[in-house]
């Protein structure tokens, strides 16, 4: 199982994704935003985290134009799997491979702090080794994670099960911390090979740490 | 010429800058202010002298980079 994780100028998740991604027993590679392919053998594209381009003129709106990110399109169609943590699931609204966007948070804060999330629909390669409802404890960090969509999309993407994570309270009650319409914070395409959510998996891997929650997240890419 | 792009959010978007502004602008007794929407406003140095071909030429700037039209609105003007 190879993972390979894409690398703007100032994304900066790049190692603890790889980090992660290694102590599931993956092998994986850091792709630099230049390359104008990715490698043959991925199984799984991320892009992770970070603040790519500075976050200029929005969040995630000038790495798409990266050269990578033609590749990256190509991937996708083509039924690979990718996965956009934060920032990377800024860059996939930007790129159209994920509807909606992401604006600044309602109250305006950067939020940085562990929350709970309610997985709504399970049946993709994401959320597999989970049930629905279950509850998990995933930090987030972020400044513009109040995501998008308008009534009609928000229809289809409840049709098509695309609701992948909702911020709860431990209980599961939904505590929405950053305006997101239905408390949403991850989200898959339709054909449920590109996946995106605001909070990160890949900071939650160990209980010493506060959370071993991301593991089973993240596990469920790994297998066939 | 030059093109002066405003970009805002949609009518229907919540603006939560332009609403905190707006509390700001209550508080320092500036009651006269209905709504507030806080954009950003892009200007551009074109070496096009055609109008209605960098009318063009920035409309498509707008709809590929710099508006996000899922949740913005923008505004051309050429002077």
């Amino acid at each position: 199982m190879k993972v390979s994780i894409l690398q703007f100028p100032g994304t900066n998740c790049e190692y603890d994704t790889q980090h992660a991604f290694k102590e599931l027993g993956a092998k994986t590679e850091i792709i630099w935003h230049k390359s104008e392919s990715i490698p043959s053998d991925t199984n799984l594209l991320v892009l992770a985290g970070g603040f790519s381009y500075g976050d200029y003129l929005r969040s995630g709106a000038i790495a798409r134009f990266s050269p990578v990110m033609k590749a990256v399109t190509e991937y996708a169609n083509n039924g690979g799997k990718v996965l956009g943590i934060c920032n990377g699931f800024q860059v996939l609204t930007e790129a159209k491979l994920l509807p909606g966007a992401l604006k600044r948070n309602e109250n305006l804060h950067f939020i940085s702090k562990y929350h709970h999330l309610k997985v709504i629909n399970n049946d993709n390669k994401f959320l597999r080794k989970l049930n629905n409802n279950d509850i998990v404890n995933i930090p987030i960090a972020h400044h513009d994670g109040n995501y998008f969509i308008n009534e009609e999309g928000f229809k289809k993407l409840n049709e098509n099960n695309q609701i992948l994570l909702k911020y709860t309270d431990r209980d599961g009650n939904e505590l929405n911390p950053n305006g997101s319409v239905n408390s949403i914070a991850g989200i898959c395409n339709k054909e449920k090979n590109v996946f995106g959510l605001m909070p990160h998996p890949e900071r939650a891997m160990e209980l010493i740490l506060g959370s071993n929650d991301g593991r089973a997240m993240l596990q469920g890419f790994l297998e066939a | 010429m030059k093109a002066i792009i405003n970009v805002s959010l949609k009518t229907g978007v919540l603006d939560s800058q332009g609403k905190a502004v707006h509390h700001a602008l209550d508080s320092l007794n500036f009651n006269g202010v209905d709504d507030v929407r806080v954009g950003k406003q892009i200007i551009l140095k074109l070496n096009e002298n055609d109008k209605t071909k960098a009318m063009a030429d920035v409309t498509r700037m707008c709809e590929e980079l710099l508006a996000n039209t899922v949740i913005e609105d923008y505004e051309i003007e050429l002077v």
